[in-house]
């Protein structure tokens, strides 16, 4: 399939292997840590870590946006779909996601109408045909899908429809990885920095990293070779004592980002004093919600949410491996009391989060596959 | 974390104490609490075991990662037990949560031993004759869609199950929940595939009923069939035949039903050729068992896709399982389409396509004997049976890499990102 195959092929992956492989100091080990949720999914998909010698590692960073809401936001969701004539719409991973009293899928079962969309236009089009019901999309995500959801407010607003509103969740990256550095136990050499984030804030927003770190960041594509080689770049930085911002990802990412996007994001939304994230605890500045201007699209101001918190179990370890400094195995509740079924944590619950990969594709130690794939 | 200098406090906050602050403390799960309890007892009753055997002395080169996974696996073969309190979307869709419906919930009301196979069909002795006797029942939306209708899939489903399991189909019934309302032109053109595909798979539909039910209590139309045929072939089909060195075949590429409904329910804006794959497979599965002595178990890949198949045979042999993600046929709009939505081809439906475990030795002549059937010209070896490591799927990928291939807990579902 052509603009896809040749980001797979894997005489390329080998090429590159070998050429990482070859800038590893002898008996230093490296912590390198994928920020984004896209690209665990695509070094599981892909079996990508079989390329990487032992003294690399891989941590799973923070950027699965539906990991990281927390079960008391989860609640809220529910009880607001459940406010009557209300037609909740939600992305399709979310619809798994456990509040303290089961998920969307459950709140289904149970009678409240919530329906799975593919993009918030779609909210707009259930709007638009049900007049008599109010409906709410369930927004979520990064700065990649905030300018959807604020394009979205602004069609709503100039087609003057009053039965839309978003319950707005959208979290921004750039404060999430400042905390994880400036986490007293943090082992990390560099970072893959979020692709499709990046379309929209685009390079700049990173430079602190380099600066104040002294950690390489290189943007990266989602293919696995895209992967690849932003781990090559890093290498290369880290064996030439560099700490720079790069960006592999240039045939999509911008510089600069995208100021049209950004303006609609700014326009719609602006940050939160705080917000939680599982996992992580409180971050302040690292969420965004609907402007005064755009009230009457804010399911927040409209509808009253119970915003009940509920603490993170405390046998979960997600913080740890969130930060790298447990391997998702080493949590003790890892694939017993939590697992994809029944997640516990933040890592577990979508496939893209760290434990939710690391026990779909990633549960048997590198020997052990060798040994058991060997021809 | 950082807190920084919040302005607004949360609207509600149960244990509060910071002033101004985020809140702090809060209730916890129940579900949780429960999960936990269940943990601590299962590690408590390992621990004490242990004990009873004497600390184990760690095998050389053993790691702790290993003892983790072996607790794993220990967790996943707990008897399985319905959490939720009610029935999701998830129960229906063929994966975990599925199984987990049918191990707790009928297998342990019904159980006997024809039924505790499990497999596709019940093979029962009648009078000295081996029968096989299958059901199932056919809630499909849309009704009509690219390559069929649910007509022609509550025959070639019902028909499929009984050829999987050695048997020669005979004789169907239909049962038909019908929403009041509904067209009877749309059922007419229904019935007219059913005795089409009947009539394509050479067996006769000889019993039926019908019920009505008030506008909004169905969709449209719902059929279940069920069949018997007779097993003539010596010998049991079954996934737990499945032994290291068998080779594991597919009869053409996957995943045409599931996009195919996928695309025809219109709430994507995509558009692709492709339709869906329904067909019987009892002739398929004729010539190939009379070509080849090797067979030991055949499947047909319909909810949660091959891969839930080939998750069937490794924990019903407790055997190993590797295929390789180039050999497996998928049609390049099957591939886009899956692609754009962020599903995997290996979970996708199938209506019309068979799992073969054989023989490694007669794995070519298998291969011949499929590919000489119209029904599998596409055929192809997919993977084979490895002793290590039991109960685990493996896939190759076609980047060159390694990966497992477990089942999904409920339908797959599209990723935000």
């Amino acid at each position: 399939m052509r603009f896809v195959d040749e980001f797979r092929a894997a005489d390329k992956a080998h090429a590159l292997a070998a050429k990482i492989a070859a800038l590893c100091e002898p008996g230093r080990q490296y912590k390198l840590m994928e920020v984004c949720g896209g690209h665990t999914h695509t070094i599981y998909k892909h079996g990508l870590e079989d390329y990487l010698p032992e003294q690399i590692t891989l941590v799973h960073g923070p950027g699965c946006p539906v990991c990281v809401i927390p079960m008391g936001r989860m609640d809220d969701a529910i009880a607001l779909a459940a406010e009557p004539d209300v037609i909740m719409t939600s992305f399709g991973d979310m619809m798994r996601v456990p509040g303290s009293h089961g998920s969307f899928f459950d709140a289904k079962a149970r009678g409240t109408d919530i329906r799975m969309v593919y993009s918030p236009l779609d909210s707009l089009k259930i709007a638009r045909k049900n007049p008599g019901k109010r409906v709410i999309f369930m927004a979520i995500g990064f700065e990649t899908t905030a300018p959807s959801t604020a394009m979205t407010m602004l069609r709503a607003a100039a087609e003057g429809l009053s039965n839309f509103s978003i319950f707005c969740n959208h979290v921004t990256i750039i404060p999430a990885i400042k905390a994880i550095l400036d986490s007293p136990d943090l082992r990390l050499d560099g970072f893959i920095g979020p692709g499709h984030v990046s379309t929209v804030i685009g390079c700049r927003p990173y430079e602190f990293i380099a600066r104040d770190y002294g950690r390489p960041v290189v943007v990266a594509g989602f293919e696995p070779l895209d992967i690849l080689q932003s781990i090559y770049m890093l290498m290369q930085q880290l064996s030439e004592g560099r700490a720079e911002i790069e960006n592999q990802y240039s045939r999509v990412v911008p510089w600069d980002g995208n100021v049209v996007a950004l303006r609609a994001i700014g326009e719609t939304m602006e940050l939160r004093p705080y917000f939680e994230w599982r996992g992580l605890g409180f971050i302040s500045h690292s969420a965004l919600k609907v402007r005064e201007k755009y009230a009457q699209f804010d399911a927040e101001r409209l509808f009253s949410v119970p915003g009940v918190r509920v603490a993170d179990p405390k046998a979960c370890q997600c913080g740890e491996v969130l930060k790298g400094v447990l391997k998702p195995w080493e949590c003790k509740v890892f694939g017993t009391a939590c697992t994809p079924e029944t997640p516990i944590g933040t890592c577990m619950v979508s496939p893209e989060g760290a434990c939710a990969a690391y026990y779909n594709y990633g549960r048997l130690t590198r020997t052990r596959v060798k040994e058991a794939t060997r021809s | 974390m950082t807190t920084g200098h919040p302005s607004q406090p949360a609207t509600q906050d149960p244990g509060g104490q910071s002033a101004g602050g985020p809140p702090a403390g809060g209730r916890s799960a129940g579900w949780v609490a429960a999960a936990l309890r269940d943990h601590d007892e299962q590690t408590g009753r390992e621990e004490a075991r242990q004990e009873r055997q004497g600390s184990p002395q760690p095998r050389p080169g053993t790691v702790r990662e290993e003892l983790v996974l072996d607790r794993i696996d220990r967790a996943r073969r707990a008897r399985p037990r319905v959490k939720e309190e009610r029935i999701t979307m998830s129960h229906g869709a063929g994966g975990k949560a599925t199984q987990t419906l049918i191990e707790a919930i009928f297998l342990d009301a019904f159980r006997n031993p024809l039924l505790e196979p499990l497999e596709d069909a019940a093979r029962i002795h009648v009078n000295g004759a081996r029968v096989a006797l299958t059901t199932d029942s056919y809630v499909v939306s849309p009704l009509f869609f690219p390559g069929g209708d649910i007509g022609d899939l509550a025959v070639n489903g019902t028909v499929n199950d009984l050829a999987v399991s050695g048997a020669v189909p005979l004789y169907l019934s239909a049962g038909f929940i019908l929403e009041e309302g509904f067209p009877v032109a749309d059922l007419s053109r229904i019935v007219a595939s059913m005795q089409a595909a009947a009539q394509r798979a050479g067996v006769q539909i000889v019993t039926g009923d019908t019920k009505v039910v008030e506008r909004g209590k169905a969709d449209g139309c719902y059929i279940n069939t069920a069949g018997i045929g007779v097993i003539e072939r010596e010998g049991t089909l079954g996934v737990a035949q499945a032994r290291p060195g068998d080779a594991i075949l597919v009869s053409g590429p996957i995943g045409d039903h599931g996009v195919t409904i996928m695309l025809a329910r219109g709430e994507l804006d995509l558009e692709a050729d492709v339709i869906s794959d329904t067909a019987p497979l009892n002739g398929l599965i004729c010539s190939l068992l009379s070509k080849t002595t090797g067979v030991r178990a055949l499947r047909d890949a319909t909810r949660g896709g091959v891969a839930t198949i080939l998750n069937e045979i490794a924990t019903a042999a407790d055997v190993g399982v590797l295929v390789t993600e180039d050999e497996i046929p998928v049609r390049l709009e099957v591939r886009g389409a899956s692609e754009l939505l962020g599903i995997d081809p290996m979970y996708v439906a199938c209506e019309g396509r068979v799992v073969v475990v054989v023989d490694g030795d007669q794995a070519d002549q298998a291969l011949a004997a499929m590919r000489a059937h119209p029904q599998g010209e596409q055929a192809a070896i997919i993977g084979r049976v490895t002793a290590e490591p039991p109960g685990i799927v493996q896939l190759k990928t076609a980047f060159g890499g390694t990966r497992i291939v477990d089942l999904l807990v409920g339908d797959p579902l599209p990723r935000i990102c």
